[in-house]
């Protein structure tokens, strides 16, 4: 953990280094981030709904890390499971209240899964890496909801590219606890259940045989096979379950606050879900914590975007990658290493 | 000359032009990966070549310095990624994705900063631009490095990285120079790949104008078996693909746009899906 904090303070230390560059006062930026991200009861809120996908999407690339697998497909896994979730509610509107959501989830647990088993198959059958095939299949999971979504279930009231809303008893909860501790916020009941998902996955993860293969056959395929783990299975299994819970964002986003397929909802949910699982060493208890950090970085880059002459919106992608990068130099490599090669260069 | 030969020819000129950043981005990829560096990052390179391209083909209103300046901005994110994973051995998959989110992320600064515009770059005019000559080096390239790789030393010691490395260290080639020299020519092959998109196939940079470009380009690298001839036509295959698809969009009014746009990336995942045989990758790729 002191690894992956110091290259944190490193990340945003050249992250300001950067936002002063292009003439911006760095204490300045890293001022309205903060205040942004914490000002309100509102920002507060925003922080937690973009924590909230950032958790699920965490999860997802840390449980395709942990069997060996780099998923950068967790984008197009949520967007169908998003979809699925929306297309239910939108075309069932009048299922009864407890039994719609759990439709809507279970629509969007296997719309994901499916996303995430064709890559898994393809790796574990037929040697595709999944790093091409997960980012097709991004694409062609934004063509597809793009056309169900525009074409099929277009909302007929308004010129926004987005679906009709799905029927009020999708509501996740109409007024539940934590909508109310935020006004107005988008932050909703999905927020508790990232947390209940996370400590199931350490539970399954750390406590259960299936747990145990599951990461065996990812430290090293060879060890597993003697031991008479089918790697192979477990690979295709990691896959499908990362794709289940990347498409968890749709309980945040179709039944906790949107209510609706709106098109570009992602603020790349599944690529910084990346970024979270590394900050976290795909440790499912830390993606809690780090979920929240990336949902403050999130909240903070859009308002620098309007604060600011010349950081946009897009500057937090800057900042995330220059974390993932510092992460993965100080979490990945001895720091003896590093030490040592200072010395000789000074 | 009747219609349907001008259709076909048209097709065939579409389908090279389209093709000719894939073909520069997989000739990095090959360089990069023959020399054992898993190279994930060609989207990110194009990407910083494409806008350093049109914003100096805009100010000094000349398409060759726009390539020059394509192929500096792309080597120099090159060497940054050279930096993380040749001498910090960081992991090259994930070093790979950061690059390609940086450079995501950075370009609209660039262009906030130097047009006040959070997108796009203004349109070029034509002498700004590039009418054939990116086809030509294409093929020149393309020539060169199948005899580079296979008729030369330089070539063998760059196989040799991605096959057996400890070989080149026991001969005293320091396997460590190799790679750099090999990123480095990585970023030259994405640079005239970004100076393609901005320059030849647009006449101005758009925000992630690559659109995949990257990774489709390295399923044509697996699927030509790593070898520069055939990954080229796996390319021109991808193109042509995707100049069917454009031609298709007004053609059959009842198949949606949707699914004729994604059919690129449905071939790729196909042709991925190795039902043309195997495809051993070098045998030291990725090992640090």
């Amino acid at each position: 953990m002191k690894k992956s904090f110091l290259g944190l303070i490193i990340g945003i230390l050249i992250s300001a280094l950067l936002a002063s560059f292009a003439g911006e006062n760095p204490f300045h930026t890293i001022q309205v981030l903060f205040e942004s991200a914490f000002g309100s009861s509102y920002d507060m809120g925003l922080t937690l709904f973009y924590a909230t996908s950032y958790i699920f999407t965490g999860l997802s690339v840390a449980i395709a890390f942990h069997a060996g697998l780099f998923n950068i497909g967790a984008e197009g896994q949520l967007t169908m499971g998003v979809l699925a979730a929306s297309w239910i509610g939108v075309l069932l509107p009048n299922l009864p209240y407890p039994l719609s959501t759990l439709v809507a989830i279970l629509a969007a647990l296997i719309f994901g899964a499916i996303w995430g088993f064709i890559p898994g198959w393809l790796r574990a059958y037929r040697k595709s890496h999944e790093v091409i095939v997960t980012m097709m299949l991004n694409f062609i999971a934004a063509g597809l909801a793009n056309y169900v979504v525009l074409n099929l279930i277009k909302n007929p009231n308004t010129q926004n590219p987005e679906s009709a809303p799905v029927g009020q008893n999708y509501h996740l909860l109409s007024h539940d606890f934590i909508q109310n501790l935020f006004t107005d916020s988008p932050a909703n009941f999905s927020f508790i259940i990232a947390i209940l998902v996370a400590l199931l996955i350490h539970f399954v993860l750390d406590k259960t045989v299936f747990g145990f293969e599951l990461k065996a056959s990812g430290a090293n395929e060879e060890a597993a096979h003697m031991s008479g783990i089918e790697s192979k299975k477990f690979r295709m299994l990691a896959m499908t379950i990362s794709g289940m819970l990347a498409s968890l964002v749709a309980l945040n986003e179709v039944l906790g606050s949107a209510h609706r397929f709106r098109i570009g909802f992602s603020v790349d949910y599944g690529f910084v879900g990346i970024a979270v699982a590394l900050l976290a060493r795909n440790n499912p208890l830390g993606i809690i914590f780090s979920g929240l950090l990336f949902g403050v970085l999130q909240k903070g880059a859009s308002d620098l975007d309007i604060e600011t002459e010349f950081i946009t919106r897009d500057f937090g992608k800057v900042i995330q990658a220059i974390l993932i990068l510092s992460i993965t130099v100080f979490y990945f490599s001895d720091l003896e290493r590093i030490k040592k090669w200072m010395k000789r260069k000074s | 000359m009747d219609e349907t030969q001008i259709v076909i020819l048209v097709f065939v000129l579409g389908t090279l032009k389209s093709a000719t950043p894939l073909v520069f981005a997989s000739l990095g990829g090959l360089v990069s990966e023959r020399s054992g560096v898993i190279q994930i990052a060609l989207e990110g390179f194009m990407l910083m070549g494409a806008l350093w391209g049109a914003i100096i083909a805009y100010e000094t209103h000349s398409a060759w310095l726009g390539l020059l300046a394509s192929c500096t901005a792309s080597i120099l994110l090159a060497w940054i990624y050279a930096y993380f994973v040749i001498q910090l051995k960081a992991d090259q998959i994930i070093t790979g994705t950061a690059i390609n989110i940086f450079a995501v992320g950075i370009a609209p600064l660039i262009t906030k900063v130097i047009f006040s515009s959070t997108g796009s770059t203004p349109n070029l005019d034509t002498v700004a631009r590039f009418h054939t000559a990116p086809l030509f080096l294409a093929i020149f390239f393309v020539i060169l490095v199948q005899y580079w790789f296979f008729k030369t030393r330089s070539g063998l010691i760059i196989r040799f990285a991605g096959e057996d490395p400890q070989i080149l260290t026991a001969s005293g080639i320091s396997v460590t120079r190799v790679r750099w020299y090999a990123l480095t020519a990585c970023g030259f092959f994405c640079g005239l790949g970004g100076a393609s998109l901005s320059l030849f196939l647009a006449s101005s940079y758009s925000p992630i104008m690559t659109a995949g470009r990257g990774f489709v380009a390295l399923a044509a690298l697996i699927f030509g078996k790593w070898k520069p001839l055939p990954a080229v036509f796996a390319c021109i295959l991808f193109a042509a693909v995707d100049a069917l698809q454009i031609r298709l969009q007004g053609v059959f009014p009842l198949i949606p746009v949707q699914f004729i746009q994604i059919l690129p990336y449905v071939v790729t995942v196909i042709a991925l899906a190795g039902f043309f045989g195997e495809s051993p990758a070098p045998k030291a790729i990725g090992k640090r």
